[in-house]
């Protein structure tokens, strides 16, 4: 278990350290320790003021992405999850299927058609080819059909519908509290999909002002790799850093709700 | 026996003890409705346009034109397509065991509580997933480096002469990348099944005698029977549509991987670079019915083994 940790966090310590060195240091000193000057805030401002502030509004593009697409995703994945788990309507079961072999067919194979797609539609370039595609989470769905199958008691829902609730009114007063736990997993887990992104904004978009830090930050790297550039490695690893510190400490701050999401039922009522 | 009640069984949670009569009508749809909707968009359209796109041809004399499955014939007479889907399935039959039993194993040694700071594990242990493919892909690059990377200073210190760039060594490259990536995403999908096992059972079992190697086989291995099958059929997925991490190390290794290096960087240069999209539909339509023929099997094997 010791290795497996070691394994798991080295990378990470790896990127810690070598965002504080300069682009010289990066290559002459040793890997894992520091170099003689801890560049760290110089890097991060440089990051922040490179060619007039792109990184910001890279991060300005990945929030706007996720607020919308995670958010809108964990809506939409909660209301049919819960749909599914209970009630039995018609057609419930070609819902089943056809979302579940829809999985099999995923994003990236997708991808070019969608792409092709939105090109006739005259969406590409524009921040909704990333968004309408991240409004789908099929994991998400999973994840709150079982939740709900779980955390909701079909006694309640009767319950009130013998009150005489309505079934919209019950699912926004009652169940959506019980489902609180696997909403904040779903949207957690979107929000890291949503983030992380990469292949879906890489075709769709082409102007550099709609990137998102994922594509953003690969295109800093291959202009620094390509004859006669200007190499700004120094500053590729602390965009890095900067990009995974708000997603990280986002997991640790919510992990007892998301961890809990993740196994709730698992305490018999 | 329908797709539905399949699925179904795979997944433990669903079981339930107290089945009252559910009413059936049409009220579910005001719930599913949007996300079917939405789906239908961004899924079944252009899953119907990829099909409407691989039957014409954008020739320069003649102009777009109804070709009927001439693109299939030559997709599977394309070499470079077959290599590139050889290259995934060498890569899913090695990496994805590797994964996901390391991901049990670990699931196992933190369930089990007797290891110290179980907390702290899987939290640490699940960090990688949060790291986007290209910052994953950037760091493991910097160390992969044979002069300059960790690596180089590891083969100075020690004499080794690694080098993960070499030509025969990439694949293996990617595989540790996506391995670092998902591991503990695999981990926490087994390590929340086990949760959900009551602790009743374990105590009717210990009542009974059984010892670790018992609880697992009885116990834990047959509850994790689903999310080992979801696992799985993701990890194929995932596997086959390969993109990432490749397309993020090709300027460093330009000569060994190609922009065909897997059938969806393939469609990809095909699409966007050849500007050939209805071939480049052909290429995603195949490779969605090869992943689906295949994720159907792992699941139709896994329910198999549920009835035994």
């Amino acid at each position: 278990m010791v290795a497996f940790m070691l394994y798991t966090v080295l990378p990470l310590v790896w990127l810690v350290i070598n965002a504080s060195k300069t682009q010289g240091e990066l290559f002459d000193s040793f890997g894992l320790w520091f170099a003689d000057t801890f560049a760290l805030f110089t890097n991060i401002g440089d990051t922040l003021t490179y060619k007039d502030g792109i990184f910001i509004r890279w991060v300005g593009n990945t929030l706007i992405y996720v607020v919308i697409g995670a958010g809108g995703a964990t809506l939409l994945a909660t209301l049919a999850g819960y749909g599914l788990a209970k009630f039995k309507f018609p057609g419930r079961g070609a819902v089943f299927a056809v979302v579940l072999g829809a999985v099999a067919v995923p994003g990236t194979a997708l991808a070019v058609p969608t792409f092709l797609m939105f090109s006739k539609m005259e969406l590409t370039n524009t921040p909704w080819a990333v968004i309408i595609p991240s409004l789908i989470s099929p994991f998400g769905l999973y994840l709150m059909w079982v939740f709900a199958v779980q955390a909701i008691p079909t006694e309640i829902l009767e319950a009130a519908r013998v009150d005489g609730a309505g079934e919209l009114r019950t699912f926004f007063t009652i169940s959506i509290r019980l489902l609180a736990p696997g909403i904040v997993t779903v949207l957690l887990f979107t929000t890291v999909a949503t983030w992380n992104n990469y292949f879906l904004p890489l075709i769709m978009l082409s102007d550099p002002n709609w990137y998102p830090l994922t594509v953003g930050l690969n295109q800093w790297n291959a202009q620094a790799q390509g004859a006669g550039s200007q190499p700004i490695f120094n500053l590729v690893l602390t965009g890095s850093l900067l990009s995974i510190v708000p997603i990280v400490v986002a997991f640790l701050f919510l992990q007892r709700q998301w961890q809990s999401g993740l196994s709730a039922g698992s305490v018999k009522a | 026996m329908t797709m539905a009640s399949a699925t179904a069984r795979t997944v433990p949670p669903s079981r339930q003890p107290v089945r009252r009569k559910t009413r059936k009508d049409w009220r579910g749809w005001i719930f599913v409705g949007p996300f079917m909707a939405v789906f239908a968009l961004v899924f079944i359209a252009p899953l119907v346009y990829a099909i409407y796109l691989s039957t014409y041809r954008n020739q320069l004399i003649g102009g777009n034109s109804f070709v009927g499955l001439d693109n299939y014939t030559q997709l599977f007479q394309d070499a470079a397509f077959w290599h590139a889907l050889l290259r995934v399935l060498l890569f899913l039959v090695v990496q994805v065991p590797i994964m996901l039993g390391l991901a049990l194993a670990a699931a196992m040694a933190i369930d089990s509580a007797r290891l110290y700071g179980a907390n702290l594990f899987r939290i640490v242990l699940f960090l990688p997933y949060a790291v986007p493919a290209v910052v994953a892909v950037l760091m493991w690059g910097f160390m992969y480096g044979d002069q300059f990377g960790l690596v180089g200073q590891l083969n100075e210190a020690l004499g080794t002469g690694l080098n993960p760039f070499a030509g025969n060594w990439t694949l293996v490259s990617i595989g540790n990348i996506v391995t670092w990536s998902f591991v503990g995403y695999n981990m926490l999908i087994f390590y929340t099944t086990l949760k959900t096992i009551p602790t009743e059972l374990y105590e009717a079992a210990e009542l009974d005698g059984a010892g670790q190697f018992w609880i697992i086989r009885a116990i834990k291995w047959p509850a994790l029977r689903g999310s080992m099958v979801i696992a799985t059929i993701f990890s194929i997925i995932g596997s086959f549509q390969l993109f990432n991490e490749p397309n993020i190390l090709r300027p460093l290794l330009p000569n060994v991987i190609t922009t065909d290096y897997t059938p969806n960087m393939y469609a990809y240069t095909l699409a966007f670079s050849g500007q050939q999209q209805n071939y480049a539909a052909t290429v995603a339509i195949v490779m969605g019915v090869v992943t689906a023929v295949i994720a159907y099997v792992v699941q139709l094997r896994g329910s198999r083994n549920e009835e035994r």
